[in-house]
C-alpha cells in the first residue's frame, strides 16, 4: 500500500519540500525549476498559481499528476504520497486527476467524441457507458452539436471545452489547468473561466489553475500562491495577496490587473491640470466602495474631484484606489487626509508648487 | 523480339518481382515500423527515453542505411548463409532486402513520429495511458498519413532495390530487362520492362496518396 502521512485537515494536495531539479548539460547548469515548495491546497478550492514565464509553475502543477517525479521532498495527493510510487503505480493516480492545456492538445485523428472518450476508454468503460458519458459531458461543455467533428474544425474556445469535457470525463476529484486560457481571446477566455468556476460549484471539483494573467487569478480563484524562481513567494486568499502584497513580484502582478495608480508621468500631467492638493486613496473592503471617501470629504468641508484610478473586483470584493484631487483650507485639507488615513491607505502627492 | 519466347519469361520474372518486393515489404513494414517506434521512444526525454538503446539503434540505422545495397548483399553474406542456408537465390537476396528496408523504414517511422506535438502524448500520460497504448491510439494514429506515405516511398525503394536480383540469380524484372534486353542488343525489351515498372510506381503512389488523403480527413 502506498505511504499515506498526515496532511493538514481538508487538504487533498500538498507539497512537502518539493523540488524538481533538471540536471541540464554540463556542471552548474542545473536548472531548480521548483525549489523547496511546501503548500496545501484545500479540497473544494479554486487555487492559482501565478508567475512569469519560466517561474516554475508549470512544473510545480506537473508535479501533482506525476508527469515530472520530484527529486526531493514529496507530493501527496488524496493521502497518497506519490514519491514512493513506481511508473506504473501512478498511472491510476493520473487517471483520477484531469488536466487541460495551454495548447488544448487533442487528437486530431479522432473526433470530439472520440477525444472525451478516450480516458473512459484507458479506464475500462464500456462502449455503452461511454457513450452515455461523453454525451453528458458535450452537453455540461455546450458541445453536443459537435460530437462528430473533428478538432480542427472547432474555434480556440471550442477546443478548449472539449479539453475541460475530456478532463473531467472519469469523474476526477482534483482538475489541473495549465495556463488554460493562454491561447484565448478575451472573450473566449471569460467563457472558459466561467465553464471552470462551474466545475468547481457545481461539480465540486477541486481547481488547480496555473496562470501568468492576473486577471484569471482576479476573476475565479480563492486562494492563490505566486511563484518566482521556483519558490513559493507568496500564498494565501487572493484577496488578501493582492491587496496587500508583500513581494515585488506580487506588487507587479496587481499593477497589472488594475492601472489605477498615476505614474510618475501621469501625476505631472495632472498637476498641470489640477492646482489643488492631489492624493491617492486605498478603496478595498474595508473602506467601502467610495463611500467613506465621500463622507470624510463632506464632514470636513473638503471638496474632492476624481482625477484618475479605477475600481475593480478580487475574489468578488471591491479592490482598487482612486486619485483625488481636494481643495479647501489648509487645515481642513489635512484633517481630511488623516481621518482617511484611519481606515485606508493614503499616498499624499501633496500640491504643485505656486 | 520474340514475343511468344520472351512473354511467359516475362511472367515469370514479374511473379519473382512480387515475390520479392511483398514479403520484402511485409517484413521491413513490420520491423522497421517496431525499430522506428523504438528510436523515437528511446529518445532521451520521450516515454521510454534511454540514452544507451537510441545510441546503439541510431548508430545501427545509421551504418546500414547508407551502404550501397549491391555491397550490402555481400557484406551480409555470412547471416544471410546462417539464417537462410545459402547466400544465393531468391530466398537469400528478399533476407537481404528485408534487412535493408526494415533500417530505411525505421528511419522514415522515426522522422514521422517526431513530428507529433508532443504536448499530445503528455495529454494522453495524464490520462493514465500506459506506454504501449500511447503507441497503439496515439502515435500511429495521429501519424498515419505520413507513415502511408513514407510506406509508399519504401515500396519504391524496394523494388528499386529488387532490380539487382539477377545478381544473386534471384530473377525478377530487372534482371530480365538485363538478360533479355541489354545483353541481346534488344532495346526495346528494356523499355518495355521500364515502362512496367514505371506503371506500378505510379499506381501504387496514387493509392498511397489518396489511402494517405482520407487518413488527413479530419
Amino acid at each position: 500500500m502506498p505511504a499515506t502521512t498526515g496532511a493538514a485537515p481538508g487538504s487533498i494536495v500538498r507539497f512537502e519540500n518539493a523540488s524538481k531539479v533538471f540536471p541540464g548539460r554540463g556542471r552548474g547548469a542545473e536548472v531548480r525549476a521548483v525549489d523547496e515548495v511546501t503548500l496545501d491546497i484545500r479540497e473544494g478550492e479554486i487555487f492559482g498559481v501565478i508567475g512569469q514565464s519560466g517561474a516554475g509553475k508549470s512544473t510545480l502543477v506537473r508535479l501533482i499528476n506525476a508527469l515530472e517525479r520530484t527529486t526531493g521532498g514529496d507530493v501527496v495527493v488524496d493521502g497518497v504520497a506519490l514519491g514512493s510510487l513506481s511508473e506504473a503505480r501512478l498511472r491510476p493516480v493520473r487517471a483520477g486527476i484531469g488536466m487541460v492545456f495551454q495548447q488544448f492538445n487533442l487528437l486530431a485523428a479522432r473526433t470530439v467524441a472520440g477525444n472525451v472518450a478516450y480516458p473512459l476508454e484507458v479506464a475500462g468503460w464500456p462502449r455503452a457507458r461511454r457513450e452515455e458519458r461523453v454525451a453528458e459531458l458535450l452537453d455540461f461543455v455546450g458541445l453536443s452539436d459537435k460530437s462528430g467533428v473533428h478538432p480542427s474544425a472547432l474555434s480556440g474556445g471550442q477546443k478548449q471545452r472539449v479539453g475541460i469535457a475530456r478532463a473531467l470525463a472519469t469523474n476526477p476529484r482534483i482538475l489541473l489547468a495549465d495556463e488554460a486560457t493562454s491561447a484565448l481571446d478575451p472573450e473566449t477566455t471569460r467563457d472558459v473561466l466561467d465553464l471552470l468556476q462551474r466545475v468547481n460549484r457545481e461539480l465540486g471539483v477541486t481547481v488547480v489553475v496555473i496562470t501568468h494573467e492576473m486577471d484569471v487569478v482576479r476573476s475565479i480563484c480563492h486562494r492563490v500562491a505566486v511563484m518566482e524562481r521556483g519558490r513559493v513567494v507568496e500564498v494565501g486568499e487572493a484577496y488578501q495577496v493582492f491587496s496587500a502584497p508583500t513581494h515585488d513580484t506580487t506588487r507587479r502582478f496587481v499593477a497589472t490587473a488594475l492601472r489605477d495608480r498615476p505614474s510618475p508621468e501621469v501625476l505631472e500631467r495632472l498637476r498641470a491640470r489640477h492646482t489643488g492638493h492631489i492624493v491617492t486613496v486605498g478603496v478595498d473592503e474595508v473602506a467601502g466602495s467610495s463611500a467613506v471617501l465621500t463622507r470624510t470629504l463632506r464632514e470636513h468641508g473638503v471638496d474632492g474631484t476624481v482625477v484618475f484610478g479605477g475600481i475593480t473586483e478580487v475574489a468578488e470584493r471591491p479592490y482598487g484606489s482612486l486619485t483625488v484631487e481636494l481643495v479647501g483650507d489648509g487645515s481642513t485639507v489635512e484633517a481630511a487626509v488623516a481621518a482617511l488615513r484611519e481606515v485606508t491607505w493614503v499616498d499624499d502627492h501633496g500640491r504643485a508648487e505656486a | 523480339m520474340n514475343w511468344e519466347f520472351l512473354t511467359p519469361l516475362l511472367w515469370e520474372a514479374a511473379g519473382q518481382t512480387a515475390y520479392m518486393v511483398l514479403i520484402t515489404l511485409a517484413v521491413g513494414g513490420f520491423l522497421g515500423l517496431a525499430l522506428g517506434l523504438g528510436l523515437y521512444l528511446a529518445r532521451p526525454g520521450n516515454l521510454l527515453g534511454n540514452r544507451f538503446v537510441f545510441a546503439v539503434l541510431n548508430l545501427a540505422v545509421n551504418v546500414v542505411r547508407p551502404v550501397p545495397f549491391i555491397i550490402f548483399l555481400v557484406a551480409l553474406g555470412p547471416l544471410t548463409r546462417a539464417v537462410i542456408g545459402s547466400t544465393i537465390g531468391i530466398e537469400a537476396f528478399t533476407f537481404a532486402m528485408s534487412f535493408m528496408a526494415t533500417f530505411v523504414f525505421a528511419r522514415l517511422v522515426e522522422q514521422n513520429l517526431v513530428s507529433i506535438d508532443p504536448g499530445v502524448v503528455e495529454a494522453a500520460r495524464a490520462m493514465g495511458a500506459s506506454p504501449f497504448r500511447i503507441v497503439r491510439t496515439v502515435l500511429i494514429p495521429e501519424a498515419l498519413a505520413p507513415l502511408i506515405l513514407g510506406y509508399t516511398f519504401l515500396f519504391v525503394g524496394v523494388l528499386d532495390m529488387s532490380a539487382i536480383g539477377g545478381y544473386l540469380g534471384a530473377g525478377g524484372l530487372g534482371d530480365f530487362a538485363i538478360v533479355q534486353g541489354y545483353r541481346q542488343y534488344d532495346w526495346a525489351v528494356t523499355a518495355v520492362v521500364v515502362v512496367i515498372i514505371v506503371v506500378i510506381v505510379q499506381a501504387v503512389q496514387w493509392l498511397g496518396n489518396g489511402l494517405a488523403r482520407r487518413a488527413l480527413r479530419r
